[in-house]
């Protein structure tokens, strides 16, 4: 017998754009508070799994078009160029560097390079948690 | 009495009232006798108890550091999640059979399910 869960699907279109809303506060966070691309990942991909646990997994491929395990290969590679982006400065594998610019609507702004990185390891972190959690949940 | 008191004394109100919310979900649990009674408890009290003390923590850190949109969100967040919770555990408590209080007087959801039951038998055969 199919039940009907109205009361779970409205509310978790409410709660997940707080989630990932503040899913991407804490990954940019990162620099100077408690947070960063691991925590901030973790939290976009159980987001996700919200989703699908309340409407089903499909809905979630449907919103996620790219196959997950791409995903991962982008973080990946998009780290790995950050390092090798410090050899174009003559500097050693993975130095990062910031600097101070005037940005339209935030002022002056920190803007460090060590961000880039940030985002490999957050896009990896979601697509190892979903590809993990997608996984087992189809096997039913 | 000064500014910083008078935010003194209304964070120490809602700390103890937030506190005392919680206490009583916890007699609640303990003393309330099928899990429709204690989900009641859990999901209201608890709900109220820590969104006030979330609040006292806003108005505290208010003086020194303005308001922190995470405290916020974390008082919307309770209150829009702690009550589905509530709700669909107490749902998934009904469909998988747990009884009624033996003195409860009235389900009205029996007759639903029992309706929807029927028509599920009756579109398989």
């Amino acid at each position: 017998m199919r039940t009907n869960d109205v009361i779970l699907k409205t509310a978790t279109q409410l709660v997940t754009f707080i989630i990932i809303i503040f899913s991407i506060y804490v990954f940019l966070a990162g620099h100077h508070n408690p947070g960063g691309g691991f925590i901030g990942g973790l939290m976009t991909a159980a987001a996700f799994i919200l989703l699908g646990l309340a409407f089903d997994i499909e809905t979630v491929k449907k919103i996620i078009p790219i196959d997950l395990k791409i995903i991962t290969a982008i973080g990946l590679l998009i780290a790995v160029l950050t390092g090798i982006g410090a050899f174009v400065f003559d500097a050693n594998f993975l130095s990062h560097t910031f600097g101070y610019f005037q940005l339209p609507l935030l002022g002056k702004t920190e803007l460090a390079t060590a961000l880039l990185f940030d985002i490999g390891v957050y896009l990896v972190v979601i697509g190892v948690t979903l590809t993990i959690i997608f996984t087992i949940g189809e096997d039913q | 009495m000064s500014e910083n008191e008078i935010t003194n004394v209304i964070v120490a109100i809602l700390v103890l009232a937030g506190t005392f919310l919680s206490l009583v979900t916890t007699v609640g649990l303990l003393r309330l006798p099928d899990i429709y009674s204690r989900s009641h408890a859990a999901s209201k009290s608890a709900t109220l108890g820590v969104m006030l003390i979330l609040l006292a923590a806003l108005i505290f850190f208010y003086q020194d550091y303005g308001l922190d949109a995470r405290l916020i969100l974390g008082i919307i967040f309770v209150l829009i999640t702690s009550p589905v919770a509530g709700h669909l555990i107490s749902r998934a408590a009904y469909y998988s059979g747990v009884p009624l209080w033996e003195q409860s007087v009235q389900d009205d959801l029996k007759e639903v399910v029992e309706e929807k039951k029927r028509s599920a038998s009756n579109a398989k055969q």
